[in-house]
């Protein structure tokens, strides 16, 4: 699915990276702790998380995410979207919770296969 | 590319929201050079998760990035209280750190088995109450 596909179905908001909704993505994370995303490497990502610092995005930028969905309504404050912008990283933001935001996307075709 | 490239970073503690940035240049630097993606990732990975840990557990210190055509090495030395047990450090889920570095997303005790999973070769040389020296090497 695309970035833009992400974003239907979460009926999340764009903060920024709109030039790039239509980026493949293939697998998807869930998670607050930054090593967990950091443990296992996966191409074309998206990483869903509660963590809304500039360590989110500096994780995203290490791992090569396409995509930050920020949950429960975590909106991104001016330095994160600064970065993110510098790195060409889409931070969109959803109400769902983290479970359902995981298993919408799940049941829309988006696994959390990982490399390595 | 040259034979050999140097970089030197130093860490400061006091700010977490800075945490990472001498790994984003190495990262970029590395990609103009033209090193292969999956090189560059396990190196950002390594040395970010390396530059995480000195900020939490040794207030700060120094990196040294040595790029050679085949190899990177990545030294990072701390003055911070070293570590007590290396091999209960290396195991998953360990981890010294205080819960308000939970918060902001770090002390799941994955940092040290990261850097060790990211790196050709590891080496820790430490002493309570004088330091610690990470030692990592990407192979090109």
């Amino acid at each position: 699915m695309t970035v833009n596909d992400v974003k239907e179905i979460l009926g999340a908001q764009i903060v920024c990276g709109d030039e790039y909704l239509e980026k493949e993505v293939h697998t998807a994370c869930g998670a607050d702790m930054m090593s967990d995303v950091l443990a296992f490497v996966k191409d074309q990502s998206v990483l869903l998380t509660g963590l809304c610092n500039l360590q989110a995005i500096r994780t995203a930028e290490m791992m090569d995410i396409v995509c930050i969905v920020f949950i429960r309504g975590k909106k991104p404050d001016e330095s994160m979207i600064a970065l993110a912008k510098e790195r060409g990283i889409v931070l969109l933001t959803t109400g769902h919770r983290m479970f359902s935001a995981c298993g919408t996307l799940y049941e829309k075709g988006l696994r959390g296969g990982a490399s390595y | 590319m040259n034979d050999q490239i140097q970089l030197t970073y130093h860490v400061s503690a006091a700010d977490f929201t800075r945490a990472g940035e001498a790994s984003s240049d190495v990262k970029s630097k590395l990609k103009q050079m033209g090193v292969s993606p999956e090189a560059v990732r396990k190196v950002a990975i390594a040395m970010y998760e390396g530059e995480i840990n000195m900020v939490i557990h040794a207030e700060g210190g120094t990196i040294k990035v040595t790029i050679t055509p085949t190899e990177i090495e990545i030294v990072l030395a701390d003055k911070g209280p070293g570590i007590a047990d290396i091999e209960q450090a290396m195991q998953a889920g360990f981890s010294t750190a205080p819960d308000n570095v939970r918060s902001l997303g770090f002390g799941a005790g994955m940092g040290l088995p990261n850097m060790k999973k990211y790196s050709d070769e590891m080496d820790i040389k430490t002493e309570l109450r004088v330091g610690t020296t990470v030692t990592m090497k990407v192979n090109i």
